[in-house]
């Protein structure tokens, strides 16, 4: 039986590049997914917030694991070639996309109405009333609430391990099954993620506190 | 697309389905319960504890708040065994969920209890009203009144996020459909009936935690 020394320890440690590089994945595509959803929810076409909104009630409505297994299990059946990366990447990515979509439609409406109004008298067409006036200003309030999001998403990418997908979690399962020492394995486990989390937490507290001086001023 | 849905043999598996969906229901709700018992005394220990107290609720939360579900139920199942403190699948199931819950609603509660005014508590010390008097009915039930929708949806993730204790084969709802899959091999099929269940859940619950609101925190105030 192996015991836990550097080289168990580096087996886990090395698997934080699988971690981050898939948390990476699932934050640019929920980005474009996300802000989709947030522009079809506030842009004013019925049918198009319709779509939208229903799309964000269904991922935020179930589980994570299950829109995994839906993934993973279901693109074979509809055709795709499929491997524990490219399902893990794909329901990450649209799962994000409705949570940031959700946080992203509150910051652009969270910009004051008499922005709208004064792009509109400048009639400014939508797209440069979005690209001058308003996101960049829902920018601003969207940043804090988006990094603390980010930790969602790192924790979230655990879940690939369920599918066999090789990251921080599944690297511990594996030195467990041989070692035997299950403290120590999920104590590291448990550590490295929140090494990864906590610095993220600080600066979303932070830069939400700065937000916050900034609108009493 | 060649592929032929049945459905037939997942739904033939219905008494194990529902027996699933009400130990996810059960699971979640008790877990609910007791998650926030725990968040709120973690919250009054953090607004009004002593210094050490408030050191520990914080690390506490930072622990629990950035680290995955996955692992404290991995850290519960398996690593706690190794010093002696054994349990079955859904207790430890159970246990993980309350500590998970306990940390996030306790920032949510403490964010609700700060937010009540000085003169409030202050009104309360002139009635002479005692200091858990004061806790009970001045502090905590507007600032759960405030809090409301950010709690109840942390609850609805819990509900959601239940579906991971699945893998340590507790008997939940995720369970019951690993199982039906293995036997049939109809994976696809029996995970979409799942997650429409699971949709359904987090719907009813919704309506759960409104009926709650109107019945016993839907007072007039000020604001």
């Amino acid at each position: 039986m192996r015991t836990f020394g550097w080289s168990e320890l580096w087996f886990i440690v090395a698997a934080a590049k699988w971690t981050i590089a898939l948390s990476a994945i699932a934050f640019a595509g929920g980005t474009v997914v996300g802000l989709l959803v947030a522009l079809a929810r506030t842009g004013g076409i019925a049918l198009l917030a319709r779509i939208a909104t229903v799309f964000t009630q269904i991922f935020q409505g179930t589980p994570l694991l299950l829109q995994l297994f839906l993934v993973f299990f279901g693109a074979p059946i509809l055709g795709f070639e499929i491997n524990p990366w490219l399902a893990a990447a794909a329901a990450l990515t649209l799962n994000s996309g409705a949570f940031l979509g959700e946080i992203w439609r509150g910051c652009i409406q969270a910009v004051p109405r008499g922005q709208w109004e004064a792009a509109e008298a400048l009639s400014l067409s939508y797209r440069w009333r979005m690209r001058a006036v308003i996101l960049p200003q829902a920018f601003k309030i969207a940043v804090p609430p988006t990094v603390g999001y980010l930790v969602q998403i790192i924790k979230g990418t655990s879940l690939a391990a369920i599918i066999g997908f090789t990251e921080i979690t599944r690297a511990g399962q594996i030195i467990d099954n041989a070692t035997f020492q299950p403290l120590i394995v999920f104590g590291v486990v448990g550590a490295l993620y929140f090494v990864l989390c906590w610095p993220l937490s600080l600066w979303a507290w932070r830069l939400e506190k700065r937000h916050a001086r900034a609108l009493t001023r | 697309m060649t592929y032929r849905f049945q459905f037939d043999q997942v739904f033939a598996a219905w008494p194990h389905l529902l027996h699933g969906t009400w130990i996810t229901i059960q699971l979640s709700l008790t877990a609910t319960g007791l998650g926030l018992l725990v968040a709120i005394l973690c919250a009054w220990g953090k607004t009004s504890g002593p210094g050490w107290l408030r050191y520990v609720i914080n690390a506490y939360i930072e622990l629990i708040r950035n680290t995955p579900f996955l692992v404290q139920l991995f850290f519960f199942f398996f690593a706690l065994p190794a010093i002696g403190l054994r349990w079955t699948p859904h207790t430890a199931a159970l246990v993980s969920m309350v500590v998970n819950l306990g940390a996030y609603a306790t920032e949510i509660i403490r964010a609700g209890i700060e937010a009540i005014p000085k003169g409030q508590i202050e009104a309360g010390l002139a009635l002479n009203l005692k200091h858990w008097e004061i806790f009970r009915f001045v502090i905590l039930k507007p600032a759960l009144k405030t809090i409301y929708p950010a709690l109840t949806s942390q609850f609805i993730l819990l509900m959601l996020s239940s579906s991971v204790v699945s893998v340590i084969s507790a008997d939940d709802l995720t369970s019951v459909a690993a199982n039906i899959q293995s036997e049939t091999f109809r994976s696809f099929e029996v995970y979409i009936v799942v997650t429409v269940i699971y949709l359904a859940l987090s719907l009813a619950f919704n309506a759960l935690f409104k009926l709650v609101y109107q019945t016993y925190l839907n007072y007039p105030d000020r604001r």
